[in-house]
């Protein structure tokens, strides 16, 4: 048995904070355990914490960008936060771009990004 | 690619599963912190690490990866080897191009992997698959 990833549910917002190196199966059980919980507790928002991740390899970087899909389907919009400078670069030289993943520099930027965002769904096209 | 003078021993992790290819990325990371390599360096190399271990496990059925210090012209760099005894890959060229994959990968890994070190070597056949990279320090 492999460690979870613990999601906290705060109010209306689900919050992850990757604490340890990922292995494989933790990634897959992850984008489980989140498509899961956003329906489970109705949930608008995801803020998924990466500053601690030393790299984002492609297998992350995938179920970032397959997770903030699922997670739009499903009513919720995702915001990666703290994700390093040297992993940033690392990812575009990867040829990562992360397409459609929403992120933010920090905890408390994604937070008033996802306010903003669930505050007037009706706004956006 | 040539032969670089190594600064100690090269160590060895052998890799049957995904926890291995985490062991087999903090070994690299070690490495590459004690040989002085930046923060951004030390990242390329690890995620370069980490896709090429998780291929050897996924595609080549697991194998070695090896990891040693290494200096050339008064350069440091960081040497890793990953073996395996899979069935090889059939075309190495068409592997290599962006967005090619046989599973269900992204079609990143060996490309991408080749983008962020200095030097990549792949040799293939029905034995198994060797791939050798060099990341330097400067």
């Amino acid at each position: 048995m492999t460690d979870r990833v613990p999601v906290l549910k705060i109010g209306d917002i689900l919050l992850v904070s990757i604490q340890t190196d990922l292995e494989d199966q933790m990634v897959m059980d992850l984008q489980d355990d989140l498509s899961h919980r956003i329906v489970e507790t109705n949930a608008k928002g995801v803020v998924i914490d990466i500053s601690a991740l030393e790299i984002v390899d492609s297998f992350v970087g995938r179920m970032l960008a397959t997770n903030a899909s699922i997670s739009r389907i499903l009513g919720a919009e995702t915001i990666v936060v703290g994700m390093r400078p040297a992993v940033a670069m690392t990812l575009v030289e990867l040829g990562l771009s992360l397409k459609g993943v929403r992120t933010a520099l920090n905890l408390e930027r994604g937070l008033r990004l996802l306010r903003r965002l669930t505050a007037a769904p009706a706004d956006r096209a | 690619m040539k032969q670089y003078a190594t600064g100690a021993p090269a160590e060895t992790v052998a890799v049957t599963s995904s926890s291995d290819v985490v062991t087999a990325r903090q070994m690299v990371r070690t490495l590459a912190q004690r040989s002085g390599l930046s923060l951004v360096h030390q990242t390329k190399l690890v995620t370069a690490a980490s896709e090429l271990g998780r291929n050897m496990l996924v595609y080549g059925g697991g194998g070695v990866v090896r990891a040693a210090p290494v200096s050339d012209e008064g350069r440091r760099g960081i040497f890793v080897e990953f073996t395996d005894e899979g069935p090889g890959i059939p075309d190495v060229e068409l592997a290599l191009t962006d967005g090619w994959t046989s599973g269900n990968g992204m079609g990143l890994g060996l490309s991408g992997a080749k983008r962020l070190v200095d030097e990549f070597e792949i040799e293939s056949g029905p034995g198994g698959t060797t791939v050798r990279i060099v990341k330097w320090g400067r």
